[in-house]
């Protein structure tokens, strides 16, 4: 077993130093939004976990084929990182999503095409735990999770497609102008960008631990005499 | 050519298995019609909203059917290791995905107009129509494309259970809606452009699993 790798320790201060920065400047220094009140603060870390969770899905994806194209297991202990990342981050993506929306939209959750994608990403890659841990070789678990990954990732972008042709009523804040969109004032996208950030590196961090983790795991299992 | 016929030869297999124990189709038939009776006693419908609802029911019915036949094509290479056997030919996988693509897409349309007629008859309303049929033979086909490929990755897990379903439906849910919407369309005859919108969906679907089939179905199968 190796030891940590430095520049994974200063990713950690890093990111916990950022964390700490983008609550602070969401609590201290971004004004109360004028119509939705103190409830709109959510908004920084909603979209900077969702984020942080599509781009788990996305290096999952990215490392399923990584995978099937070099059969290095390395690149399913990056597809593993990336999912879990993704389900845990998304998850949080849409309950800080129905926090914030019970008082605006009036209702926890509305059949809208982002919201309604997430949950089905969500059902999908939690059927892919159920097909990893049915799996028990782990050859054939990477390479059929790995299968699973892509064709799952492949029906995200129609879902999404699909479900926009009901109309959406989630607000677009980035190059959008839909009714519910809201304008965001200089100190409310100093901060919008500084969580963003904080949470891309404390992504990279959990990323690069998860993946550790995967990877020793495995070392160690190939050491044990009861290995499947 | 010889792909073709190398297609056909397990696709005719799968038939004359079919043909001699009627399992598959046995087993989807009598399970497709009680689901479309429980819809209808459940709902208990007014004429009207009975032609409304069809294609919801319909396809409902037809998303859990073919799950059986999924699961049986699949289990019958795995039990007596024939899936070796087929794998020792002088192919690609690509064969037994297209041969598998074609049996079950096969079940799952007699199933279809059997539920179809069983549904206009109970129902009494009128569903024979060229647009209808059409987008089934659309959806069935998108349906079992993603079901065949998913079909042979369950055959691989030790624990067999009801992971088939598990594993296809969250996968399916896009053409689901596409199937669903465009059919109640075409059958109340309202919004063409929305329709044309569906049909459309439906088509990529197909298109873009088909690619997805022909890629990723040798990976499964690669041991």
């Amino acid at each position: 077993m190796k030891r940590t790798p430095k520049l994974l320790i200063f990713l950690d201060v890093i990111s916990a130093l950022g964390l700490i920065g983008a609550l602070l400047l969401v609590f201290l220094f971004t004004p109360v939004e004028k119509t939705m009140g103190l409830v709109q603060k959510v908004f920084y870390f909603h979209v900077a976990s969702t984020w942080m969770g599509m781009l788990g899905f996305l290096l999952a994806t990215v490392a399923s084929i990584g995978y099937l194209r070099t059969k290095n297991l390395d690149w399913d202990a990056a597809a593993i990182a990336g999912v879990e990342i993704g389900m845990v981050f998304v998850l949080i993506g849409i309950i800080t999503g129905s926090i914030w929306a019970r008082p605006i939209w009036n209702t926890w959750w509305t059949w809208d095409p982002r919201l309604t994608t997430t949950l089905i990403m969500e059902l999908i890659y939690a059927a892919y735990f159920i097909l990893r841990s049915n799996l028990g070789e782990i050859r054939q678990r990477a390479r059929l999770s790995a299968v699973y990954a892509i064709a799952g990732f492949i029906t995200v972008p129609l879902t999404f497609v699909s479900i926009r042709i009901f109309r959406s009523i989630h607000p677009v804040i980035i190059g959008g102008s839909s009714s519910g969109m809201f304008s965001m004032s200089g100190n409310m996208l100093i901060t919008f960008v500084s969580s963003l950030a904080a949470f891309t590196i404390f992504f990279a961090s959990v990323f690069w631990h998860r993946y550790i983790l995967e990877r020793d795991q495995r070392a160690v299992n190939l050491q044990s005499p009861e290995e499947d | 050519m010889k792909f073709i016929k190398a297609v056909y030869a397990i696709f005719s297999k799968d038939l004359i298995n079919e043909k001699r124990t009627f399992e598959t189709l046995g087993s989807m038939l009598v399970f497709a019609l009680i689901v479309v009776l429980i819809f209808l006693f459940s709902f208990d419908l007014s004429v009207g909203l009975r032609k409304e609802a069809a294609s919801g029911i319909i396809w409902v019915t037809l998303c859990f059917a073919g799950t059986l036949s999924l699961d049986r094509t699949m289990a019958l290479e795995r039990e007596t290791e024939a899936i070796d056997a087929l794998r020792m030919a002088p192919y690609d996988a690509t064969v037994i995905y297209f041969a598998k693509v074609l049996g079950n897409w096969f079940f799952l349309l007699v199933v279809a107009g059997i539920v179809v007629a069983a549904y206009a008859l109970f129902g009494n309303v009128m569903l024979f129509t060229g647009g209808f049929i059409a987008i089934l033979l659309m959806g069935t086909f998108g349906y079992i494309l993603i079901g065949a490929l998913v079909g042979a990755l369950n055959m691989q897990i030790r624990s067999r259970g009801p992971l088939l379903s598990v594993l296809l439906f969250p996968l399916l849910i896009p053409l689901l809606l596409a199937a669903v919407n465009a059919s109640s369309l075409v059958l109340t005859g309202n919004d063409p452009a929305g329709l044309r919108t569906w049909v459309g969906m439906l088509a990529g679907y197909d298109l873009l699993f088909l690619a997805a089939g022909i890629m990723l179905y040798n990976k499964i199968l690669d041991e």
